[in-house]
């Protein structure tokens, strides 16, 4: 069943709008160089930051739709009475959703890098920098769609839960794009790890505190 | 007879109001229970609770494997009926959409189906798993004549083949139902 949940993720993620979180990751990276001016050498020093927070708005678009559709149709309760772990239900969204949004932003990150004026080697350490941070980014989208799944207003409230939790990615992704040499790389992926290990649980429980 | 369903003094309290207490519903196999009352009272609520979906405030429920038809379609929308109803993996999906009568409808997108329609999809979910407890909650609604038929005869069927029906619903479900008023 996990297989056919993934699966069924990934169809959902890519009969919505999968291309939308990858042209605003874009468009983020587009409006950089516009907002700090054409300088070169400022745009290379600050682009992999750049390219990090335009992942980060990019992950906010598709929260929405992650969680409330399924929890308002009972899809959500169905999966229980399936005898499926909300847990088990979260890690499946998790995986589903990390496969129609990590690839995606990886590949528009290479003509990312080119707009915030990376060379390849920066290029480089930012793809693997966003490899591993993409999957933190997909479980907190999931985690925070899920506490935020049924509330008015989720959309903007899923906003202000997201940044802050993902702050400490944010700070370890963004310096492991500009130097090799630091363990930040490490941290970010401990980071990630911790992230991407807690969020189902969190999701889970947020799933049952929700029901009525 | 094997006992499908045992909750003992079951309480539930939800939004600040006592739904019921002191509840006692059981079900042995090839019973069927028909749950009336006034709106509000708790009908779908004692559903849910019965289902595992909500949690009592004072005693306990046990169960055998329960299937649930309730208000929430919970089918892919853009999908074909047939497909979104095979993601369910009910072993009996074939058997059910025929006793149902959906064939005709398996290409059809669940987002085009009508009210009843959409309610004997539901109820073809249940059918087509192989859980010996039903929880049906207002199953009547939206069907027509043909419908409530072929849910009366599906109903009997598996109530001799060893199954037992929770049902809340304000119309009459027919012969050889049990009925548990509540909000009295």
């Amino acid at each position: 069943m996990t297989g056919a949940l993934i699966a069924r993720e990934v169809r959902r993620g890519l009969h919505g709008s999968a291309w939308l979180p990858v042209a605003f990751f874009l468009l983020v990276a587009t409006i950089v160089p516009f907002a700090v001016g054409p300088d070169a050498r400022l745009l290379a020093r600050i682009g992999g930051g750049a390219l990090w927070i335009a992942a980060l708005t990019a992950a906010l678009l598709p929260i929405e739709r992650l969680i409330e559709p399924d929890r308002a149709d009972g899809v959500l309760d169905q999966l229980a009475m399936a005898g499926i772990a909300e847990e088990a239900s979260s890690a499946a969204k998790i995986a589903g959703h990390w496969l129609t949004f990590g690839p995606m932003l990886l590949i528009a990150a290479v003509p990312g890098s080119f707009l915030v004026g990376l060379d390849s080697a920066a290029l480089v350490r930012s793809l693997t920098s966003l490899a591993i941070g993409t999957p933190a980014l997909a479980a907190l989208a999931v985690a925070v769609a899920a506490l935020t799944a049924g509330l008015p207003r989720a959309g903007s409230l899923a906003g202000l839960l997201l940044m802050p939790l993902a702050v400490p990615l944010v700070i370890f992704g963004a310096a492991a794009t500009g130097d090799g040499e630091s363990s930040a790389l490490m941290l970010e992926a401990a980071v990630a790890l911790l992230t991407i290990a807690g969020a189902p649980f969190v999701a889970g429980a947020a799933i049952r505190a929700a029901r009525t | 007879m094997s006992r499908l369903l045992k909750g003992e003094r079951l309480a539930l309290v939800r939004g600040g109001r006592l739904l019921f207490e002191d509840l006692d519903v059981e079900l042995d196999a090839g019973e069927a229970l028909h749950l009336t009352g006034p709106n509000g009272c708790g009908k779908s609520s004692l559903i849910r609770l019965v289902a595992g979906l909500l949690r009592p405030n004072a005693g306990r429920v046990e169960r055998a494997d329960a299937a649930l038809a309730d208000d929430s379609i919970a089918l892919d929308r853009e999908l074909p009926l047939g497909r979104a109803l095979a993601f369910w993996k009910g072993p009996r999906l074939v058997e059910a959409m025929s006793t149902l009568d959906l064939d005709r409808l398996a290409h059809v997108p669940v987002r085009l189906l009508s009210t009843g329609q959409a309610r004997r999809a539901r109820l073809a979910r249940v059918m087509a798993s192989t859980a010996p407890l039903w929880l049906l909650d207002e199953p009547l609604n939206g069907l027509d004549r043909d419908g409530v038929q072929r849910l009366a005869s599906a109903v009997a069927a598996h109530r001799s083949g060893g199954g037992a029906i929770l049902a809340a619903s304000h119309m009459p479900l027919g012969d050889g139902w049990r009925t548990l008023e509540m909000g009295q």
